[in-house]
């Protein structure tokens, strides 16, 4: 597991100095202020998330995927803070278990079922193939991660199928949030799509049918010489109204 | 004991649009009024700026601008013989929070309820016989007619400054608006917004089937725009960020930029927030409220007197303040007595998806939350259900608000939810696919109410309130035939494939439906029927009037604001014509 975190920290270092290299060109190019370390996964958490993630949003010819587009960094924050701590979630008893259109019932916070479900993945994954979910095959990962996402296997608690909706749904928010979240690295998501983020004006455009609208996309977080900076700390609530 | 307050001509119970309208008409005609707002004080300017607003992961997916489930939720189930569960997140709808309430985050589409809707259960019954309707549909009449509210619709747009094209005005058919509407008495006050080219290649294939295509009415408007309280709105932008959002733009017709800077500046208004009311007070006699007591921010117990109480929150909400008052007797769905709960309905929505080549551009983000085009040939009764067996209608249009990429990405059906496939298929779609949204009518049958829950309580210890609902056998037979109406129109609109996805139970509070929850507190001419007379007056206790998509007896095809914003001038006029010249009863049976 020692050697995912070091490729982790290498790979962050790595990009620091890329950003570094384009700092002349920031204005034309947004770049990422880059994280060189996690706030709340673990190494071993960290040896499931990243390859999980690499599997659920692959890299392909069209453009990163959730691994190189930091998504892990966007789970790891989301975890870390207000959102892992289950803000807004109503956390009275008695907890019952009812249809799954009643929605989430667990008394989990978001940070506990993680934290539960991927202890529970890591000695399953250790017992069943003697190694760590990260030197699967990347067939017998789908297929790890087909059975999770199944259900059937209880994480510690946690029935494997909401762990995996959780993790699927925490993926595709930081593929394509805005950047300020620490996943979507230099709008490598939008860029793919073509959506273009945080601007605000097309009142000439909306009646120019079916254009084909290629400006660069903009981040919320993107200060003047075009770096875009992580919110450090990302609550829904206290923030809301940016004072 | 509770501090208690100097005691005021009339407390407003939230401070939203409907409290914001009526507060302004009780300050005009010179009452004291204080207005008591759950969540914080909010404006354009500094809370909803941009680029900071923008921001999808907060105000969609976080719901930073909503009801704070950690402290006042809901609870669910879908039959009185199961074990409701509290709502631990909010999905399938969102109330608002705050000064201002839920239209700080609304779309704006603004429609006027018909004739027909307003009678429903007569007209039902004089046009297709007594039996149409099954035993357990409790569909009822509102007590009020279009043409008695046409006035307050009139006066209510015009607050707004709504953009659309009238299509009758006085019995007058208008080219270019809306031919099934009821006669308005002039034009609106803009004109509609530019058309999206999704909901232009929309009329193009409607117009082709011989439909009635025509402009969403939107309270995003179109063009500068100086109300008669003498605000200005500006011109929405179309920047894609409306729904769950506050506007930076001032384009978008709100309590804060349409009435609160003349309501806070009059000497006669006093704004309170994080003020949580635990209930309406009434005297011995049970036929008085005496004020109400709410917990301050900081916990302080407080009971503000007044003479008269408005309750005007979020529908759901409304209906829970009076059964934890114990104003009016709770429905009992066994025998089918009470009135407080009943007739819970909300809105029967699907959808068809319409996938163009990489060719089309649709360019989903330049949208603005109500600026599509839409046929209402199959809204409410405007056609003929004789042989369909159903009650109901919906409208159906290219009415899409956003390209927001969490929420959207669409893909067709087949494709994986993860893996290359998936991302292969999103990049293709993203770009290239328009959504027609079916949006209708949702009956009330006596299985669906709203009452207490025993079990789960909120941050201040009072029951949640719990919803027992499902949706009937009438609205997915409605939903079945209209869906399949829409994917005649998607196929006539060329694209490479079209998908429909009729609405079918059970239903899923996990997934965003609508904020259209209606009834509870219906309003009515029969006591036995209805919770508040028809000009919004508790019938029980009446110096109390409740005021929200609560009166609603059972939900239309259209978005309900723009019927409420008519029903808050409507309630206003008679408390200050009719009510403070002679408090008591406004109807006597």
């Amino acid at each position: 597991m020692d050697t995912i975190s070091r490729r982790s920290f290498l790979k962050a270092a790595g990009a620091a100095a890329a950003g570094l290299a384009t700092a002349c060109d920031r204005a034309s190019r947004p770049v990422t202020a880059s994280r060189t370390q996690y706030s709340w996964l673990n190494v071993d958490e960290a040896g499931f998330i990243e390859p999980a993630i690499a599997r659920l949003v692959p890299a392909d010819e069209s453009g990163p995927g959730a691994l190189e587009a930091n998504v892990a960094v966007y789970i790891d924050l989301q975890l870390a803070g207000a959102w892992g701590a289950g803000e807004r979630l109503y956390r009275s008893g008695p907890w019952q278990q009812g249809k799954p259109t009643q929605g989430y019932q667990l008394p989990f916070t978001p940070a506990e079922l993680f934290r539960n479900s991927m202890r529970a993945i890591t000695d399953d994954v250790r017992k069943t193939n003697q190694v760590s979910f990260a030197k699967l095959t990347a067939a017998d990962q789908d297929a790890y991660l087909k059975a999770l996402e199944g259900g059937g296997k209880d994480l510690g608690g946690v029935p494997s199928n909401i762990f995996f909706q959780s993790l699927l749904e925490m993926t595709i928010e930081g593929f394509f949030s805005d950047p300020a979240y620490g996943g979507n690295k230099d709008m490598a998501a939008w860029k793919q799509i073509g959506f273009p983020g945080a601007y605000a004006n097309y009142y000439d455009l909306v009646d120019k049918h079916g254009i084909e609208f290629r400006r660069p996309p903009m981040s919320l977080a993107q200060d003047a010489s075009g770096t875009i900076h992580i919110h450090v700390e990302p609550p829904a609530q206290s923030a809301a109204k940016g004072r | 004991m509770a501090t208690r307050r100097a005691e005021a001509d009339a407390v407003l119970l939230g401070v939203g649009m409907v409290g914001a309208m009526v507060g302004r008409e009780l300050t005009r005609a010179g009452l004291k009024v204080v207005g008591l707002e759950r969540g914080e004080p909010q404006f354009t300017v500094p809370d909803f700026q941009g680029p900071h607003m923008h921001d999808e992961l907060r105000y969609s997916v976080r719901k930073a601008l909503m009801q704070d489930t950690a402290k006042e939720t809901f609870t669910f189930r879908h039959a009185a013989n199961e074990t409701a569960l509290p709502i631990r997140r909010l999905a399938s709808f969102l109330p608002g929070t705050g000064l201002g309430g839920s239209l700080v985050h609304w779309n704006g589409q603004t429609y006027r309820f018909q004739d027909s809707d307003f009678r429903l259960r007569t007209h039902t019954t004089e046009r297709y016989g007594k039996n149409f309707i099954p035993a357990d549909v409790t569909i009822q009449d509102w007590g009020v007619t279009a043409a008695e509210l046409e006035p307050y619709f009139d006066r209510f747009e015009y607050l707004m400054g709504t953009s659309g094209k009238a299509g009758n005005i006085k019995g007058r058919k208008i080219a270019g608006g809306n031919p099934f509407e009821d006669p308005r008495s002039r034009e609106y006050p803009t004109p509609p917004q530019k058309e999206p080219y999704g909901s232009a290649m929309f009329r193009k294939a409607a117009s082709s089937l011989g439909y009635h295509p025509f402009p969403q009415p939107s309270c995003n408007l179109s063009q500068p725009y100086t109300n008669p309280e003498g605000q200005e709105l500006k011109t929405c932008t179309f920047c894609g960020f409306c729904e769950r959002y506050g506007c930076e733009h001032f384009a978008k017709s709100t309590a804060q930029t349409t009435l609160l800077p003349a309501l806070l500046s009059d000497p006669n208004f006093e704004l309170r927030t994080g003020c949580q009311v635990v209930k309406i007070n009434v005297d011995n006699t049970q036929k008085t409220a005496t004020g109400v007591t709410y917990i301050g921010a900081n916990g302080e117990e407080i009971e503000q007197p007044a003479k008269l109480v408005i309750v005007g929150m979020f529908a759901l909400n409304n209906v829970r303040m009076l059964l934890l008052s114990k104003i009016g007797q709770p429905y009992d769905p066994a025998s089918g007595s009470g009135v407080v709960g009943r007739n819970y309905a909300y809105q029967t929505t699907s959808s068809v998806q319409v996938f163009y080549d990489e060719s089309v551009n649709i360019n989903p983000f330049m949208r603005s939350g109500a600026n599509g085009t839409l046929i209402a040939d199959f809204v409410s009764d405007n056609f003929d259900h004789g042989p369909l067996a159903f009650i109901g209608g919906a409208y159906i249009g290219e009415v899409m608000t956003h390209g927001r990429p969490i929420e959207f990405h669409p893909t067709p059906p087949g494709t994986p939810s993860w893996g290359s496939a998936w991302k292969k298929a999103v990049l293709q779609h993203y770009n290239h696919t328009t959504v027609l949204n079916i949006h209708g009518s949702s009956t009330a049958i006596r299985q669906n109410y709203l009452d207490l829950d025993p079990t789960y309580k909120d941050a201040w210890g009072q029951p949640l309130l719990r919803m027992t609902f499902d949706f009937p056998d009438n609205d997915i037979k409605m939903s079945a035939y209209l869906t399949d109406k829409a994917l005649e129109i998607g196929k006539a609109m060329g694209g490479q494939q079209v998908v429909g996805s009729p609405r079918k139970g059970p239903y899923n509070i996990t997934q965003y439906q609508t904020t259209h929850n209606t009834g509870g507190t219906v309003m009515g001419t029969d006591p036995s029927t209805s919770v508040v007379n028809r000009y919004l007056q508790s019938w029980d206790v009446p110096n109390v009037f409740v005021i929200g998509a609560s009166n609603y007896p059972q939900n239309a095809s259209y978005n309900p604001t723009g019927t409420l914003g008519a029903l808050a001038y409507w309630a206003a006029d008679a408390i200050v014509t009719k009510y403070l010249k002679s408090p008591g009863p406004l109807m006597h049976i």
